[in-house]
């Protein structure tokens, strides 16, 4: 994907030398990174590497030990958990579950016609407006996900998080994901997403920050998906290729032969964080 | 038939009746109620707990000097907020803590009842409720707590909802869980305070849980639960009360009977779709607060 590249400005987050512990070893050592209006950041490690924590400094629900956090004021931010965290058998529907997120005004429990008008036009923008009245549990992956989207838009946020938007989903859902938040991206909205995906997703995002306790790199794909930052980062020995200009991460180095249908066949490019085989 | 028809007009001749009538509907209705967020919160447990260390500060207040609604009202808003605290902590578990604070509340109840005598209401009563000595400042009460519980759930209805549903998101969307999570174990111990010498220590976890779990079997909106749930709650609360009055059994017990038959119709009448809606009714548990108080195990 092709990404304008963001105007130098002030950062709508800024975390300077955190860090951060629960009490035991410290799960973050010296982390800083600034997160720019209109950037698309992946934070890419495997499980343990401080990922989701980054995450909860960024949302302000984790307090750093050491260093400071600093957010712009009045920073209108949202938050989108994993699939998986929430219970799709609650007795909500999609447009309950978008209305949920906006602020109420006055004691009237009813959502005004406005509330409804804003639910309707964030759901059309996202393509399910014709599943507004369904239960959430009748959702598929990708319309559980735009779902959620839909419900962190109609905040209006100027930064979008996200913990593992394509964890657990289908390789459909996570193209359909992925080109929405692209869109999103591209209309203005800065997006940090947190991923071990590298060949599905990292590997199509304009920035990344691949961590291991500490910032190992940061920058575009091809700066930080290399054998030496994979290796400090996943503790794993890979070779990457470049496919249609994007590094894919493999397992083994194919004859100089090979050709990229030869790879699909023997399955030979894998996923350092989860062991999973496969194109990616 | 004019016999059958005097049989059930009967019991409205007595006033006492038509108080305890009045009192099993309103408990009934501000179980449901507040059940409804019970069972989604997976504080069923909890409910069934506060009953029981509620039945301490009843035993203590006589003996104390104060007031039997106060003391043990205070008492209960003690171990709630207690329970809340040590839930949200997480340093042991939720399940554990309750168990202690509430059976020990428990048992200190039936010592000092044992030792000293009782000087409240019957040892009976409490436990299993009664239709006999609803006083007019009982049906005072439970006005005043279901009209508080209504005021409550319609003016932090969205909060409340998207807390109990996705507590973490809540939290980073300004919501402030904490209080919504404390505001409910408020309410919750006040209503059980209220409806415990018409329902029984016993018994009242029944009647938070039953109208709410056959509402969620029959619906799909949240909305149209808090009303099911509701009404389900008020007509079992007034045909447990009649019945008590013909069986000469007590009220808890024949409530918490027609609850439990109002659930087996709606079993079968839903033929099993009821029990998938409420699979995993209480699931967000596991994840709740994780985010908010930053102790998750997960980085």
């Amino acid at each position: 994907m092709t990404h304008p590249e963001p105007v130098p400005a002030t950062p709508l987050v800024s975390v300077r030398d955190v860090t951060f512990s629960y009490g035991g070893p410290a799960v973050l050592h010296h982390v800083s990174y600034d997160v720019m209006p209109g950037q698309f950041t992946g934070i890419v490690g495997p499980s343990g590497s401080g990922k989701t924590t980054l995450l909860k400094l960024l949302l302000g629900t984790a307090k750093p030990t050491r260093g400071t956090v600093e957010r712009v004021p009045g920073l209108a931010f949202s938050y989108v958990p994993q699939l998986e965290t929430v219970n799709w058998n609650f007795p909500v529907t999609v447009a309950d579950c978008v209305l949920m997120s906006r602020k109420p005004r006055g004691l009237n429990p009813r959502p005004s016609r406005s509330e409804r008008a804003e639910v309707s036009e964030v759901l059309e923008r996202l393509g399910i407006a014709d599943l507004s009245r369904r239960h959430i549990r009748e959702l598929s992956g990708g319309q559980q996900q735009r779902m959620f989207l839909a419900r962190a838009l109609v905040r209006r946020p100027s930064l979008l998080l996200l913990d593992e938007p394509t964890s657990g989903v289908d390789v459909q859902t996570r193209h359909e994901v992925l080109h929405l938040l692209d869109d999103l991206n591209r209309d203005g909205l800065a997006i940090v997403l947190t991923t071990h995906d590298l060949n599905g997703m990292a590997s199509h995002l304009p920035h990344l920050l691949a961590l291991q306790h500490r910032v190992v790199a940061s920058g575009p794909p091809h700066e930080v998906i290399v054998p030496s930052v994979i290796e400090e980062v996943f503790g794993a020995r890979m070779e990457i290729l470049q496919h249609l200009g994007l590094p894919l991460v493999v397992d083994s180095v194919p004859t100089e032969s090979s050709t990229v249908s030869d790879l699909r066949s023997s399955a030979a490019i894998t996923d350092p964080a989860n062991g999973s085989v496969g194109v990616r | 038939m004019s016999s059958l028809w005097q049989m059930l007009v009967d019991p409205f001749q007595y006033q006492f009746f038509v108080k305890g009538l009045v009192a099993a509907s309103l408990a009934g209705a501000l179980c449901g109620l507040i059940g409804v967020y019970i069972t989604l919160r997976g504080m069923s447990y909890i409910g069934h707990g506060l009953s029981h260390a509620i039945f301490g500060g009843y035993a203590a207040a006589p003996l104390l000097g104060v007031p039997i609604v106060l003391g043990a009202g205070l008492w209960g808003l003690a171990s709630a907020l207690a329970i809340n605290a040590v839930t949200r902590s997480k340093r042991i578990g939720a399940d554990a803590a309750i168990g202690v604070v509430t059976t020990a509340s428990f048992a200190l109840g039936v010592a000092l009842l044992t030792r000293f005598g009782n000087k409240g209401p019957a040892f009976d009563s409490l436990l299993f409720g009664s239709i006999n000595g609803v006083s007019a400042g009982d049906l005072a009460l439970l006005g005043a707590v279901l009209v508080g519980a209504v005021v409550t759930f319609v003016v932090l209805h969205r909060q409340l909802l998207f807390s109990t549903f996705d507590p973490d998101v809540a939290a980073v969307s300004g919501i402030h869980v904490g209080l919504m999570d404390t505001v409910l174990m408020v309410v919750l111990s006040m209503s059980i305070l209220a409806t415990l010498s018409i329902i029984g220590v016993t018994l009242v976890a029944a009647t938070l849980v039953i109208p709410a779990v056959v509402a969620r079997m029959v619906t799909d909106s949240f909305s149209r639960m808090l009303w099911i749930s509701t009404v389900l709650g008020t007509i079992c609360g007034a045909v447990g009360m009649y019945l008590s009055y013909h069986l000469q059994i007590p009220s808890g017990t024949t409530i918490v009977l027609t609850n439990a038959a109002v659930f087996l119709v709606a079993l079968v009448a839903t033929r099993g779709r009821g029990l998938s809606r409420t699979a995993g009714l209480d699931d967000h548990t596991d994840t709740s607060a994780t985010v908010l108080a930053g102790q998750s195990a997960r980085i």
